[in-house]
């Protein structure tokens, strides 16, 4: 799961729901899980929206439509371009772990929900924020062809659609960025300033 | 020129990373059964240990059955609270086990137990920890790796959020509650409104507001996007923390008020949003739609597809077709199939008087499932040692056991689908309160009229009836 950022180019499943809430991402039954599984939630992935109430699934949602329903691997499917403040609602890292355990390495939007987007980071999916006409503009995009490519330059925190060559610069910090060129983890920052942590209990 | 947010995060800074995020100290973590599991699953697989075991507080909330507690039918769910136990046990974690008489929905536990503290910074794997951010604490809702990392340091790294102040100001119109303030804000300002920022909740009617309506008003901060929603201690603060099991007491007590009166936004204090809103405007609200934000007042009508923008059109006809509601339609009167009083949102015992101050005297309409589930075992005892436990038996009610009950679908509660719910939870999400459910959101006195009706009810014509 935790494969060092560089540069990703890969096709888009276009999933345009804005207020797309973690409840939708992960249904709340299958956080009484006690699992570290990946595949188990990569297949709970926005699972009531791609099955029905007998597990069949649902052949208009995008992600069962044959263009997209290629589960992702490198160079496919590996970015998800999505609606509006995606990930509002609940703080379950299921969430999280869902969309990564599913395969997808970005999430393309106009907004995150705060808590979703640091729980996507601490999972090694990157959330790019881009503007509401470059969003609109990958959707078309990849409408028009499904096989589209996007490029996500994080050396360079660059997104490019590569069909029409608009590219957009994305926000994220210096740390952020060189933790996911590193497959580095916060705990690992903070176990590594413990004297800090206790210096600053004592003073207090 | 400083907010109380900034007040109390910059006494919490142990160190701001370079290009990146502050290293924050935390008082106080809770933990649930759902959202832990696997953080204490990485703690061992890291050889760690828990750094403050004194500052965590852990008691399972979500699956817990609320017709009884002797056991949990559900294998997966039970073997979830069962290592929530466990995992206390082993780390040396204070728990409030199922069935205790300490044990009930966190954030209803956290105040009530006094161990939500104003100047507090406060934690947990859950998005509604914004609750008790209403003692004047920064409190915030984390996913599951920041629970690792708090078990593990005490820390977190967290970018600085901007400051917005939301006041209102005026006397709230009878039948008005502090549910139905946080329902107006959300659909003035959309469930995204205040993404990015920390709000501190202000003006005439949040200082004569209840510590009650105060974490209600809070709980609901992050149905706005925001993660924390604060409001500046005072005299109601006090008088409801005074006393309380783990508040300071004696001479200490009397030393952390005069610092918690210290904790408030300087006069001059700039915030980067600020909006204010009368209280007069505000009348009862419900929800139509499948986001908090999609509401209006009872006696209202439901937009139609011409009143919104051509972009949120299809949005609206999406969550209309999923509601079995019509662009343009009136929803009082509508019947209803189930009612919900509880959840971290209105679970405390001014809650429970509201809803009884309403059926007292009137009868459970019989088309109509209620869940009447207190938010603790501690509000339980309330409701008997006042007597509202009577006068909900007379009308026709039951009281449950303390649980998160119906509000998410995770224990035997749940909202068979296409039936109607109309609840005081926090969120009207599709297949929140079980697959294909359908969720009105109101307050507790709207909750009570549609429960003695069977259909959606504006409770003031009850009111001016009695």
């Amino acid at each position: 799961m935790k494969e060092p950022f560089s540069i990703i180019r890969s096709t888009c499943i276009p999933i345009a729901i804005d207020n797309c809430n973690t409840d939708l991402i992960i249904p709340a039954r299958y956080l009484a899980s006690t699992t570290r599984d990946a595949k188990f939630f990569g297949d709970a992935f926005m699972h009531d929206l791609r099955f029905d109430a007998d597990g069949m699934p649902i052949a208009d949602f995008v992600m069962n439509q044959p263009a997209y329903a290629e589960t992702p691997h490198r160079g496919v499917h590996e970015i998800i371009v999505a609606g509006a403040n995606w990930g509002s609602g609940s703080s379950r890292e299921h969430a999280a772990w869902a969309i990564a355990g599913y395969g997808v390495r970005v999430v393309v939007s106009s907004s995150f929900a705060d808590i979703h987007r640091n729980n996507l980071l601490n999972n090694f999916v990157l959330p790019v924020v881009v503007s509401p006409s470059f969003q609109q503009e990958l959707f078309e995009t990849i409408a028009s062809n499904p096989d589209s490519l996007v490029e996500v330059d994080v050396p360079r925190q660059q997104i490019t659609n590569l069909a029409t060559g608009r590219s957009e610069h994305f926000d994220i910090n210096g740390y952020k960025k060189y933790c996911l060129m590193n497959a580095l983890d916060d705990i690992d920052f903070l176990l590594e300033n413990q004297d800090k942590i206790k210096a600053w209990e004592e003073k207090r | 020129m400083n907010t109380l947010f900034d007040k109390i995060w910059d006494a919490h800074v142990i160190q701001n990373v370079e290009d990146g995020p502050t290293q924050l100290y935390i008082d106080r973590l809770y933990v649930h059964e759902v959202t832990s599991p696997q953080a204490f699953d990485t703690l061992r697989d890291k050889g760690l240990k828990v750094h403050r075991p004194k500052q965590i507080y852990a008691m399972p909330d979500h699956n817990t059955p609320s017709d009884q507690q002797e056991r949990i039918d559900d294998p997966i769910g039970r073997k979830q609270v069962e290592a929530l136990q466990r995992n206390c046990k082993e780390f040396g974690i204070c728990h409030f086990a199922m069935g205790s008489r300490d044990n009930g929905i966190i954030h209803v536990v956290g105040p009530e137990k006094g161990l939500s503290l104003p100047g507090m910074t406060i934690v947990c794997g859950d998005s509604h920890t914004s609750t008790h951010g209403a003692v004047g604490a920064i409190a915030m809702g984390i996913g599951t790796s920041e629970v690792t990392q708090v078990l593990a340091s005490q820390c977190i790294l967290q970018s600085k959020p901007k400051t917005m102040r939301i006041n209102i100001e005026g006397t709230l119109p009878k039948g008005t509650t502090a549910k139905d303030v946080a329902l107006y804000i959300m659909a003035q300002m959309t469930t995204s409104g205040a993404t990015g920022y920390a709000v501190e909740y202000a003006g005439s009617t949040i200082r004569s507001m209840s510590m009650e309506g105060r974490l209600t008003l809070s709980n609901l901060s992050i149905e706005m996007g925001s993660r924390a929603g604060l409001i500046a201690p005072d005299e109601i603060t006090f008088a409801y923390l005074k006393d309380r099991e783990y508040a300071p007491k004696g001479e200490a007590w009397d030393k952390a008020v005069e610092e918690w009166k210290k904790l408030k936004s300087d006069d001059d204090a700039v915030f980067d949003k600020e909006v204010t809103y009368r209280a007069e405007d505000i009348a009862p609200r419900i929800t139509y739609g499948t986001n908090p934000g999609a509401g209006i007042p009872v006696d209202g009508c439901i937009p139609t597809l011409e009143e919104v923008s051509e972009a949120e059109r299809p949005q609206l006809a999406a969550q209309l077709e999923y509601m079995q509601f019509k662009p343009g339609q009136r929803l009082e009167g509508t019947p209803v199939d189930y009612v919900f009083l509880g959840a971290c949102t209105n679970g405390r015992i001014e809650d429970f008087r509201a809803f009884a101050s309403v059926v007292k005297g009137h009868r459970k309409a019989s088309n109509v499932v209620a869940w009447l589930v207190p938010g603790s075992w501690s509000v339980r005892q309330q409701i008997v040692d006042e007597g509202i436990d009577k006068i909900l038996e007379e009308a026709g009610f039951e009281l449950r056991l303390p649980s998160c009950s119906a509000c998410l679908a995770m224990n035997p509660d749940k909202v068979p689908a296409g039936k109607l719910a109309i609840s005081t939870s926090n969120r009207n999400f599709v297949g929140r309160q079980g697959p294909g459910a359908r969720t009105v959101l109101a307050s507790p006195l709207t909750v009570a009229a549609s429960a003695i009706t069977g259909v959606i009810t504006d409770v003031r014509t009850l009111l001016v009836e009695s």
